[in-house]
């Protein structure tokens, strides 16, 4: 199939970005959208031109590392991962958008890559959990409903890759810090910090530069790991709860 | 006391401070209505003008007015608040964007200021009309009472201005067809069983109360 690839191309964080356009002649159907772009850089390469910076790490969906905003939408026109779409996604001939998360907190540091440490500041924030020293406890020692430990599994899902961030017209983390809250909330290995977890997340989410909520739920509908905003719920009342009863004046 | 002004200006402060807000003057609405709604009795304005009387000299409903006209105020500058930090937030935008949401939740911003707009058009005609402007009385049984009811009929007269109260009610409608439900998931309110009751709810209300209000006018105007 043929395409035509509309790519921000950026030399660094400081320079003036533009959108290169790439034609593409030779693209098999079978490929990941991210194979496609290996291609397209061999060629560049072997033209002596700069190849196209973006991100990418496990290519199996669970990383969190790829990212790019294809026609209009984080990740594409599925709810996955960049590379988990395929160019079967797309028809032959058409003219696919390439950009970058466009977030502040997400500063572009070349081409296609954004620099999102401020999701790992966020992290180390509060989103850890104590280690208890001595012996092993015995397993199921604390039973955990069936449906707690799923919830909290389905939260732990979430991979950090900012498709929330970048698909939210405000450029909100809500998702992503609600979805580490509440892994650790729901769960007795959680209770020791889940006051002060909440306050300092929230706190580095806004000292980040991230927007708030506006529950449009864009975040929802994008998110590769189905994240629900039912976790921002429960963000919101374990940071009202927080603030109303922690020693942390 | 630091941790209160943390509250109130962190993100989360400043929504739970919309939603809270949002949701008083969701019930004012309702009460508004059941007032206006006596415009339609054919008794020539009698049980409006006297409920209106009621409405403006009573002591505890003045202090509630006064707690409205704030609430309306921190909505509108926490409103501005916010949309700033958002949209300081998004920093350049995308050439191509497909928004995966629904329209009013995107334009609570838009549709906010034509319902504030709305608000100072109407407490200039008739709220600030009573208060200090000039109103021709009327005597029921005895007591002396203002006939509010003639200076809406003069305005409800001029179809221009039907139009753009029913235009400002589409407004509202819209205001509430996102903020109703927004503002109980702002509060942390987001239940399997309780959600489908707050956008049923939340949804009549948004589709009922304006278009009992623009009934108003318009029928006002036909007569």
């Amino acid at each position: 199939m043929k395409i035509t690839l509309k790519v921000w191309r950026q030399k660094d964080k400081n320079s003036k970005g533009a959108f290169k356009t790439y034609p593409i002649d030779d693209v098999s159907q079978d490929m990941s959208f991210l194979e496609m772009i290996d291609v397209l850089n061999e060629s560049l390469v072997k033209k002596g031109e700069e190849p196209i910076a973006f991100d990418h790490d496990c290519r199996e969906g669970i990383c969190g590392m790829c990212s790019l905003y294809i026609n209009g939408r984080p990740h594409g026109p599925l709810q996955t991962t960049t590379c988990q779409l395929h160019m079967r996604s797309f028809k032959d001939g058409e003219t696919i958008t390439v950009e970058p998360w466009r977030a502040k907190p997400f500063p572009i540091v070349k081409d296609l890559v954004v620099d999102r440490s401020s999701f790992d500041r966020i992290q180390q924030a509060g989103g850890y959990v104590s280690v208890n020293t001595g012996g092993v406890p015995d397993a199921n020692e604390i039973p955990i409903p069936k449906r707690i430990a799923d919830e909290a599994f389905d939260s732990a899902t979430c991979i950090g890759c900012g498709a929330c961030v970048a698909a939210c017209k405000n450029a909100s983390a809500m998702l992503f810090v609600s979805a580490k809250v509440s892994q650790f909330a729901m769960l007795p290995q959680g209770q020791v910090e889940r006051k002060t977890r909440v306050e300092k997340m929230v706190a580095q989410m806004d000292e980040e530069g991230f927007g708030a909520c506006t529950n449009t739920k864009a975040c929802e509908a994008e998110c590769p790991k189905e994240i629900k905003i039912t976790n921002i719920a429960r963000m919101n009342r374990e940071y009202f709860a927080a603030m109303m009863s922690s020693t942390n004046v | 006391m630091k941790w209160l002004t943390n509250l109130f200006t962190s993100t989360l402060g400043r929504k739970l401070l919309m939603a809270l807000t949002g949701l008083f003057l969701i019930t004012f609405l309702a009460v508004h209505l059941a007032g206006n709604l006596q415009l339609l009795k054919d008794d020539g304005g009698k049980s409006f003008n006297i409920y209106a009387e009621f409405m403006s000299t009573n002591a505890l409903i003045q202090t509630v007015s006064k707690v409205n006209f704030a609430l309306i105020l921190i909505h509108v500058i926490w409103a501005i608040l916010l949309s700033r930090k958002n949209r300081a937030a998004r920093g350049s935008s995308y050439a191509v964007n497909n928004k995966s949401s629904h329209w009013t939740s995107r334009n609570m911003g838009i549709l906010g200021t034509i319902v504030l707009v709305f608000i100072t058009i109407h407490l200039k005609d008739f709220w600030a009309q009573m208060h200090y402007g000039s109103v021709p009385t009327v005597n029921y049984d005895g007591t002396e009472v203002r006939d509010l009811a003639s200076i809406v009929a003069i305005w409800f007269d001029k179809a221009w201005y039907v139009a753009l109260y029913v235009f400002c009610m589409f407004a509202i409608a819209f205001h509430l067809w996102h903020g109703f439900s927004s503002a109980f998931q702002t509060l942390g309110l987001n239940h399997v069983k309780y959600n489908p009751v707050i956008n049923f709810v939340g949804r009549a209300f948004a589709i009922i109360v304006p278009a009992l209000f623009a009934l108003i006018p318009i029928m006002m105007f036909l007569n």
